[in-house]
């Protein structure tokens, strides 16, 4: 194991930006901090580079205690929201910088330079100011740097916030390609839930200081541990429904109780993909009319109204949709396929219990 | 036909920008400015140099020979070579401090770094009196050590010290707040020590700034007069600065006394000269880079396919 946080917590005057935080990445391992903002995911990867010292528990790294160790003699690099860039320096001193002070050979830093300026598409780039340079341009001169001197872990902060949307596609493939390449220990923080799932073997999930949960991005899209994971990876759509004569019901919608008690709230969430749809009207359940169809490229978010006024969201298929045949005003038949339960307290919003198992319409309804 | 058709696209094009004034404000504008710094500003100079020529050429060098005006300047040049360098250190640590760190007090050392600028210069001067003279708070020790301060020269470079003290921290606060300390860590999980960080990225990167300080607070600390008259004693010969010395001889010789005021307005055209050059430097250095930058190319994109299996994907 390559870093491991036991417990770790920081507190900042009356502030408590992480509590308690376990986890461990595994050498070479790509994983993602993902959260919102104010969630403490930026702070656990400043302690982890030793920009803030931990209030409580223990860091490590290849197994050795790392709390006392200075930011200098941790060997990690670390790319700034910001990038950071010296501005005073030109690219290829910027590189050089961590060199020079390690004392490398003149020879081998200039030998160093060039290869990375090579590596990171920078060629020829090496004489210019930080200001002469693009956004990606100073996004790869900041990852170059602190790759330079050889880190056994390399830090990034937000590393795709200030490119605009095009190129920060192309930088996600990028580092997939360059992290695959040089299979150097990386972590990076994100609040883009979608960037965490593309990009990353593994995503630790934050809110408020704590560690939600840490898996696979397919554990955490499929298997959420608790309602924020859930709505926080994905769209979430939440329905509250009240328990009366055996069934939990919410306008013309009904389910099983789930051994919720007479007159009170169950809460189920699903997925929007979980909607099913059909142009007759006597295939599914329920009945309602397609108010709105809003295109976003290969899918369409589609808005139901049932006839009690209830409104329904779902996405679905650009050719799935062209199949249907239907266009706004339609009436339609619809049924969810599957939900989860969030919680049979009808009071309860806490994030913290736990989400039942995925309940598929087979064994639900 | 064409020209006249230029001629009114020339006209349209004058009057079209909507920021733009029409010509008689900006005539009468430029008119109030020039004629307000001429009047106020380039007059009393040029009266300087013509009042120390007024008797001659031979008066005038005669007057700066003069061995109490010559001692006036020593000390003058004494004051700012010992305080400029003070001010320089105490303004980088009070800016870094100030912009780096979140400490408690750090409203109140800003309203002591404003204080020298609120406070009356005389006010500032009497200060050191109270405390250092011989009626003063400290002025029996300091009798019975034998240490002189009040109407001496020590007593002159602390006023001229507490006078020119907000230049270079005023110059810098704002400086290093705006850059925040990004780069400083960045230097710092790249191995560098807090002494190399200093050194190899804040200074280079606040070099304008402090420069543009010291500039200004070199000016200050030779052209003052309030607080060094109350704390010199007006010694001639000793304790004269060059301002206390036109003070003096105005009485006496109007001419010498200008021929040594010439001597301070050489000083500060000197200092003007330099700031101006530094202005035009920057600027220039800021062209430059936009000029490059413009003819670059906007190569975006990350590198292509650096894998064997990814460049044989894009060839096809």
């Amino acid at each position: 194991m390559s870093i491991e946080l036991r417990n770790v917590s920081k507190q900042f005057g009356q502030v408590r930006a992480v509590e308690g935080v376990t986890f461990t990445v595994k050498e070479g391992e790509l994983v993602a901090l993902l959260g919102p903002s104010g969630g403490g995911k930026t702070t656990v990867l400043r302690m982890i580079a030793g920009l803030e010292t931990p209030t409580g528990g223990d860091l490590f790294i290849r197994g050795e205690r790392m709390n006392d160790v200075s930011v200098q003699k941790r060997n990690i690099g670390f790319v700034f929201q910001g990038y950071a860039l010296f501005k005073t320096m030109s690219v290829r001193e910027n590189i050089a910088f961590g060199l020079k002070i390690k004392k490398w050979r003149t020879a081998d830093i200039e030998a160093r330079v060039d290869e990375l300026l090579k590596l990171f598409g920078l060629d020829g780039l090496g004489a210019r100011y930080p200001h002469q340079l693009s956004g990606g341009q100073r996004q790869r001169v900041a990852i170059a740097r602190a790759l330079a001197p050889k880190p056994s872990v390399l830090l990034l902060d937000e590393p795709f916030g200030a490119v605009d949307a095009k190129i920060r596609q192309e930088l996600r493939e990028w580092l997939v390609r360059l992290h695959h390449e040089l299979n150097v220990t990386t972590i990076f923080v994100t609040h883009d839930q979608e960037e965490a799932l593309e990009v990353s073997n593994r995503i630790v999930i934050f809110s408020r200081g704590k560690l939600e949960q840490i898996g696979t991005p397919r554990d955490v899209y499929e298997k959420p541990a608790n309602e924020f994971v859930a709505r926080f990876i994905g769209v979430l759509n939440v329905l509250e429904l009240k328990v009366q004569n055996g069934q939990a019901r919410l306008a013309e919608l009904s389910f099983p109780t789930h051994g919720v008690p007479e007159g009170n709230t169950l809460r189920i969430g699903f997925r929007p993909y979980a909607v099913q749809i059909s142009s007759q009207l006597g295939e599914y359940r329920y009945r309602a009319t397609l108010k709105h169809i809003f295109f976003l490229g290969v899918l369409l978010r589609l808005e139901l109204e049932t006839p009690s006024g209830l409104t329904i969201r779902t996405r679905i298929i650009k050719e799935e949709f062209n199949r249907l045949g239907i266009a706004e005003g339609a009436e339609v038949s619809f049924q969810i396929r599957e939900y989860r339960v969030l919680s049979r307290e009808g009071d309860s919003l806490s994030a913290e219990v736990p989400v039942a198992q995925l309940v598929s319409l087979a064994e639900g309804i | 036909m064409a020209s006249a058709a230029k001629s009114r696209l020339n006209r349209i094009s004058r009057s079209q920008r909507g920021t733009e004034e029409s010509p008689w404000v900006r005539a009468v504008l430029i008119g109030i400015a020039l004629l307000f710094s001429g009047l106020f500003l380039l007059l009393p100079l040029a009266n300087v140099f013509a009042q120390a020529f007024s008797k001659g050429y031979a008066h005038y060098i005669k007057a700066l020979v003069n061995p109490d005006t010559q001692s006036a300047i020593v000390l003058t040049l004494t004051v700012a070579i010992i305080a400029v360098p003070l001010n320089l250190v105490f303004g980088v640590v009070a800016a870094w401090l100030i912009a780096k760190f979140d400490f408690t007090g750090k409203a109140l050392l800003l309203t002591l770094i404003d204080l020298p600028f609120s406070v009356s210069p005389v006010v500032s001067g009497l200060i050191y009196v109270v405390l250092f003279g011989l009626q003063g708070y400290l002025g029996e020790w300091l009798l019975d050590h034998d240490i002189k301060i009040i109407f001496a020269v020590p007593g002159i470079v602390l006023a001229t010290v507490f006078v020119t003290f907000p230049f270079v921290a005023r110059e810098l606060i704002p400086l290093m707040q705006a850059q925040g300390s990004d780069q400083e860590e960045a230097a710092l999980t790249l191995g560098a020590s807090g002494w190399q960080t200093f050194w190899k990225v804040t200074m280079p990167s606040i070099k304008w700034g402090l420069i543009y300080g010291v500039i200004l607070c070199n000016a200050r600390a030779m052209g003052e007069f309030g607080a060094v008259s109350v704390v010199s004693g007006h010694i001639t010969g000793m304790t004269d600065t060059l301002s206390l010395r036109v003070e003096k001889l105005y009485v006496e010789d109007v001419a010498a006394a200008f021929a040594s005021a010439s001597v301070l307005a050489v000083l500060a055209l000197i200092t003007l000269g330099l700031k101006t050059w530094l202005e035009h430097r920057q600027a220039a250095d800021l062209a430059r880079a936009q000029a490059v930058s413009l003819e670059a190319e906007d190569t975006d994109a990350p590198p292509r396919a650096s894998t064997p299996s990814d460049s044989t994907a894009a060839a096809a």
